[in-house]
């Protein structure tokens, strides 16, 4: 029987809630393992539950630097889709909605996974040609889109101002249906607690601060909490990738660190039912199922590791949120924060073998690695145990930038802030 | 955030347009050294702390910035023209440093 299901939910309810186990043990951490993950959050948790689940290995660590999943999955505006336009991007995260569209049942955890759509506005016609471009690519390789009239807009997005003498009028959009929403810390949750109920020991409060050698090959790591040996160490860090490998000696990366701000509004009644983007700027929102109105834009702009952004930003977000909706100026925003993302150079991730013997790598997320959570975790999992790549992430290599097999799906080039 | 421009003096962040990392050395652009154009184009220090990098006051005088910032705090600690750059440059190579 499941964990958790009506009939547990039903006879602990009876029992005063007395039995409920912990969702994860707090072990302390064991001399040597055969694969440890660095960083707790999204992707290390659910590359740990992956390498337990579909490779059987289980005599693994996950170690987390501060308490589990306080970085970027507690941080992040929750939106899920798979609507890219080069095929390596398209293939991976198609691979991801698929993971996604069977997580709460594969976890025995309610994930929350809301299909309620992506719409990307477009405001030009050129831009509504470049979106049935994109539109094409994605059904070419079996992802769904649609594009979507002014008039249907407006039916599926009432409060949006669709009208010709708007700041930026819409011309139409690409709508992915399957795209949506999930509950970002119940995934966390729900990981840690797969990979812990299959004998992952999930260390919290253990910074890395440095890494153990045999020879060439990385053995293991030096901790806050003393020395743990591995076959096979796999980082998994986001923001403070750059950090952890020049522990190990790598001085450069093809990563910057920006800093990323959301917020979130007062409970409103039922506002918008999708995810929703603006063509004429950065910005995207969606409405969470406590009312808030969950929204991002564009990055500060210049190198961050603070976990905080600046004003001008906050300014930029809100007058495009108006600029969309002028019904929302005397909304109240209750929050914002900040998260720290590992641009890379053409906008997509790494995950790979190396870059030294012994060590597996995980990173380049820009702001897109919610949406990865499942993919990445199974496809770095995959790396791990088999040592090598498999067809989903063998384009995401870290060689691929010297070597002119760049993967930029927005056409940038190499200036992380624009990606 | 400010940045004090030494024309200027004391403006907002909004002034400036950021140029990114000013640790990168271009290579001279009749250089086949195609791992020292890769380590130009992609390769990042990226630091926890103190942080070289370009600005260029954009919205006022249009100088071009090399500034001294500390990525955890924001905190700047030095700004200067990058137009004495090229004077530093020629005094090494006349040095005979690198």
């Amino acid at each position: 029987m499941a964990e958790y299901s009506a009939f547990s939910l039903l006879k602990n309810a009876l029992t005063g809630n007395k039995d409920w186990k912990p969702a994860w043990r707090k072990p302390d951490p064991k001399a040597s393992y055969d694969v440890i993950v660095i960083g707790g959050g999204g992707h290390g948790l659910s590359t740990a539950y992956y390498l337990a689940k579909e490779h059987g290995i289980t005599n693994v660590a996950v170690l987390e630097k501060g308490w589990l999943g306080s970085g970027n999955v507690g941080r992040n505006t929750t939106a899920v889709r798979s609507n890219y336009l080069l095929p390596a991007n398209t293939r991976f995260y198609e691979h991801s909605m698929k993971l996604w569209e069977n997580l709460s049942h594969d976890l025995n955890y309610n994930v929350m996974f809301s299909q309620r759509g992506c719409l990307n506005l477009a405001h030009t016609p050129a831009q509504l040609d470049d979106f049935a471009r994109r539109g094409n690519a994605m059904r070419h390789l079996g992802v769904d889109a649609g594009l979507m009239t002014t008039a249907e807009i407006a039916r599926l997005v009432p409060a949006l101002d669709v009208s010709a003498t708007a700041r930026f009028p819409i011309v139409g959009g690409l709508m992915q249906r399957r795209a949506g929403t999930a509950r970002h810390d119940a995934v966390a949750w729900g990981y840690a607690r797969g990979a812990d109920r299959r004998g992952v020991d999930i260390i919290e409060n253990c910074e890395v601060t440095g890494f153990l050698r045999d020879g060439d090959r990385i053995s293991g790591v030096s901790t806050s909490r003393g020395d743990i040996r591995a076959r096979k160490v796999a980082v998994a860090v986001a923001g403070s990738t750059g950090q952890v490998m020049r522990l190990a000696g790598i001085d450069t990366m093809p990563i910057e660190s920006h800093v990323l701000q959301a917020f979130v509004t007062e409970s409103l009644k039922p506002f918008i039912n999708t995810v929703l983007t603006f063509g004429m700027g950065h910005f995207y929102m969606s409405q969470s199922d406590k009312g808030g109105l969950v929204y991002g834009g564009d990055l500060d702009g210049y190198n961050s590791y603070a976990q905080r952004g600046s004003l001008p930003v906050v300014d930029e977000v809100m007058s495009e949120m108006l600029a969309l909706f002028p019904g929302l100026a005397r909304v109240r925003m209750l929050r914002s924060w900040g998260g720290v993302c590992d641009m890379s150079m053409d906008g997509s991730p790494i995950i790979t073998t190396g870059p030294l013997p012994g060590m597996y790598l995980n990173c380049g997320w820009c702001y897109g690695g919610f949406k990865a959570t499942p993919a990445s975790g199974w496809c770095f999992a995959w790396t791990i145990a088999k040592d090598e790549p498999h067809d989903f992430n063998a384009p995401f290599t870290l060689d691929r930038f010297h070597r002119g097999l760049v993967i930029d799906d927005k056409g940038q080039g190499a200036t992380p802030r624009l990606h | 955030m400010l940045i004090t421009c030494p024309y200027c003096g004391p403006r907002d962040v909004i002034e400036f347009t950021y140029q990114g990392d000013g640790n990168r050395e271009r290579p001279q652009p009749a250089s086949q050294d195609l791992d020292a154009w890769n380590a130009y184009v992609y390769d990042r220090l990226n630091p926890a702390g103190d942080h070289n990098e370009i600005w260029q006051h954009s919205g006022s005088c249009r100088a071009h910035l090399r500034v001294v910032r500390n990525t955890l705090t924001h905190e700047i600690s030095s700004v200067a023209f990058t137009r004495g750059d090229h004077k530093v440059a020629a005094r090494h190579k006349a040095e005979g440093k690198s």
